[in-house]
């Protein structure tokens, strides 16, 4: 069967020796495990910081907005700046489980959990700040179109406040729908391994009783299709939604049409670098390093290169049209920005937003884990900067120079801040513990095709018939027991090591025709044709997928030498073939020899 | 409560089970179900599964999205309160629409999106606190069971399965439909 197949120059996207099982284990593993010292330390750590920020909401709440930096001038600043840092954050998941699955790029399979974990969590920090910023949080229902007692008070479908509520709750729910739904096959398999009672009540309630018909996968993979091109446009549009906020206002250095897609560029380029930072710790925590590889890394620094040119190109634009556009008000904007007393914020943006990533054009740099975190935490940083100087630079100082002032923040803005990153890693942490960390259904899907130890297999010309499968399970149980009693990775039910049929065939191959087969080759080269090596040249039958060296020496010796002799075997044929070899019965007729026999001859 | 038998045949490998579906069908014996643990790409049409209509419902539900911020907007912005928002037209539809455009869009998405997940879970039998159907807990791990109608006729069944290299073929009485 072709469908395994994958061109030999794609490097390998599961490392090592890996059966499906394999697969499993790892993906359990922490989730079956105990936490480690580090895990608790920073787990500590991050508690501590979202118990500031919660204390400091509700100073802000009981007290009010007054106890934070904003004054008349500023009206928006470190708050709005968090709110789109978070949200810019949270594309990057979507991003890699639609945009990369509509693309079918296969390495997104070991990363989308645990992006679109991160953009789950990042969006409910930036949905917290909206909500404190209103001064009365209770009442945040009043967005919501409901019929009310003031009459006939509706909100404002014209204003893009509004347009980003729901932009915003879409896309958390449906992130969150898409995100489970591909979750169920994998609770299911720790639901299946699960040996304290508590754990498997659990998994059986967030599994929703997956159970792995072939109908529920058919439904499976065309829902995941379907809300992956419902995503791609989605997450598209929230950004520029946000962005909208600033592009419909009339205030210099927000009133710019480049904003969607720049802000889009710039989501995508921040919620990569938080994968980045993100997974490079969690694959050496978890010890994923065989799922997300060097490979990994190197792709999303790709991405993030890119993009980060994207909004490089985004900021010069802006400057070139602030100067085009002869509007004075703006022109002072953008020269305020890279020269007045926000300066220093403006060169750190474009220091860390456009110059760093321009490292990762060297693969000796792009390839480094240690450079690449570093450069993750650069651009995170510089992400944050840019929307506060979009935000602050262009509000510190406007029309009337008698209200020019600047912006600090007190302890409260920072400390939330703070607090929504201790609430951000505190989820991730958890998640990292008690939910599949990689999507192990998808994975198994590709192993044959991208594995490593499959890749050697195929081009060695060996068939991967029977290959991924593992020892430990597939041991033939001595007794018909009940299947529930031999659950998940028990060693004494596992320990019957079965010499695999494959390995008694391939000892058999090398002496195949003894006298009693000498009747049945001649009525099977009768039918394929007899190889005449003065007229015809033999080929190389190791093309064919599932013949290798041993096999193809076998079938020299009972003369067939060409494709063409191949191509005309039947059911019958292959039959006769097995019994005068002895080889693997039925792998032939599996691997489909005829069919792929007429695809090399043409 | 009536019982029927069935086989079930456990493999270890998609490319074995493949194969082996192809064999059952040709000895025109019915299928019953097939549990994996991961998709097995062309294994519905192996089976003789018909096409899944979830996206169809989909684009429905998308329709009855756009359907619904229409009227709704229609109704709060144009005819239950029209106001003078920074002289943007209020009286006509139409002439407002450019600024429900965002609106329209997402109540599309969210509609199509949660809408076909639901009968997703629906359809598949699928919520909080229902119980699992697999028969076999190692189908979520790396098993494949082939469930297939024995129709009185056990051995026959037995001995097409064992020759298809499953690595367990067992006789299970289970409840009738």
């Amino acid at each position: 069967m072709a469908s395994h197949y994958e061109a030999p120059i794609r490097r390998p996207l599961v490392l090592g020796e890996k059966s499906y099982h394999d697969v499993s284990v790892d993906v359990a593993r922490p989730v079956e495990g105990q936490a480690n010292r580090a895990w608790w330390i920073v787990f500590s750590i991050s508690l501590i910081a979202f118990l500031w920020g919660v204390g400091c909401i509700i100073y802000t709440i009981s007290t009010g907005i007054g106890t934070w930096g904003l004054n008349k001038t500023v009206g928006w600043a470190w708050d709005i700046t968090n709110f789109v840092w978070w949200v810019g954050i949270g594309h990057a998941g979507t991003l890699i489980s639609a945009v990369l699955l509509l693309f079918r790029q296969k390495w997104r399979m070991a990363i989308n959990r645990s992006a679109e974990a991160m953009t789950i969590f990042s969006v409910i920090q930036a949905g917290l700040f909206p909500i404190i910023h209103m001064g009365r949080p209770w009442l945040a229902y009043w967005v919501v179109p409901i019929p009310n007692q003031f009459g006939s008070l509706w909100v404002n479908f014209n204003s893009p406040l509004l347009w980003d509520v729901f932009a915003i709750s879409t896309y958390l729910s449906v992130s969150l729908v898409f995100w489970w739904t591909g979750l169920l096959p994998d609770f299911a398999m720790i639901r299946d391994r699960a040996i304290r009672p508590f754990q498997k009540k659990i998994y059986s309630l967030l599994s929703f009783g997956w159970t792995g018909r072939a109908k529920d996968w058919q439904r499976f993979e065309e829902v995941s299709l379907v809300l992956a091109g419902l995503a791609t446009p989605l997450v598209l549009s929230v950004h520029t939604i946000v962005s909208f906020d600033f592009a419909t206002s009339v205030i210099p250095g927000w009133h710019t049409t480049i904003f969607p897609p720049y802000f889009v560029a710039g989501a995508i380029f921040s919620g990569f670098a938080m994968v980045q930072t993100l997974l490079i710790i969690m694959r050496k925590v978890c010890n994923l390093e065989d799922y997300i590889t060097v490979q990994h890394i190197e792709l999303m620094n790709i991405v993030i290169m890119i993009t980060g040119s994207i909004v490089g190109c985004a900021y010069i634009t802006e400057l070139f049209i602030a100067w085009y556009s002869g509007v004075e008000y703006e022109q002072y904007a953008f020269l305020n920005r890279a020269t007045g007393p926000y300066a220093w914020a403006y060169w750190a943006m474009m220091t860390c937003n456009v110059f760093s990533p321009q490292f990762m054009w060297f693969k000796r740099l792009r390839t480094s884990i240690m450079f690449s975190f570093f450069i993750s935490i650069v651009v995170n940083i510089g992400m944050w900067f840019e929307r506060f100087v979009i935000i602050v630079t262009s509000l510190h100082r406007d029309y009337l120079p008698s209200s020019w002032t600047m912006f600090s923040p007190t302890f409260v803005d920072i400390g939330i801040f703070i607090g929504t990153i201790g609430f951000f890693f505190l989820l991730f942490l958890l998640y990292a513990r008690t939910f599949p960390v990689i999507a192990q259904a998808e994975v198994k899907t590709i192993l044959k095709s991208s594995g490593e130890r499959y890749k050697r297999l195929r081009e060695a010309g060996e068939s991967l018939v029977e290959k991924a499968t593992d020892e430990r399970t597939a041991g033939k149980p001595p007794v018909k027991a009940d299947p529930w009693v031999n659950i998940g990775n028990d060693p004494s039910v596992v320990a019957t090591t079965v010499v695999t049929e494959e390995k008694v065939a391939e000892s058999a191959v090398i002496e195949p025709s003894t006298a009693e087969n000498t009747q049945q080759t001649e009525s099977l080269m009768e039918r394929l044709g007899h190889f005449d090596p003065k007229t015809q040249s033999p080929d190389d039958l190791k093309r064919i997928k599932g013949i290798g060296p041993k096999m193809e020496e076998s079938l020299n010796k009972i003369g067939i030498y060409t494709f063409n002799q191949v191509s005309r075997m039947t059911k019958s044929e292959y039959d006769l073939l097995d019994s005068i070899t002895g080889s693997f019965p039925g792998r032939a007729e599996r691997d489909d020899w005829a069919g792929q026999a007429k695809n090399l001859i043409d | 409560m009536d019982t029927v038998k069935v086989v079930h045949a456990v493999y270890t490998d998609d490319e074995v089970l493949m194969a082996a579906v192809k064999k059952v069908r040709e000895e025109r014996h019915h299928i019953e179900e097939i549990y994996t643990p991961f998709p097995v790409h062309g294994l519905d049409k192996a089976m003789g599964l018909a096409p899944t209509r979830i996206a169809i419902t989909s684009f429905l539900y998308g329709c009855l999205g756009l359907a619904v911020a229409i009227t709704m907007m229609n109704y709060i912005m144009i005819d239950d309160w029209p106001q003078d928002i920074g002289g943007k037209p209020s009286f006509s539809y139409l002439e407002n629409m450019p600024a429900f455009v965002p609106i329209m869009f997402e109540l599309t998405v969210f509609m199509a999106a949660h809408l076909m997940v639901i009968t997703f879970y629906l359809r598949s039998k699928m919520w909080p606190f229902k119980k699992a159907e697999n028969p076999d807990p190692r189908t979520t791990d790396d098993h494949f069971l082939m469930e297939v109608a024995t129709r009185g006729n056990e051995q026959a069944v037995e001995d097409l399965l064992s020759s298809t290299g499953a690595i367990e073929v067992n006789i299970v009485e289970k409840e009738a439909h």
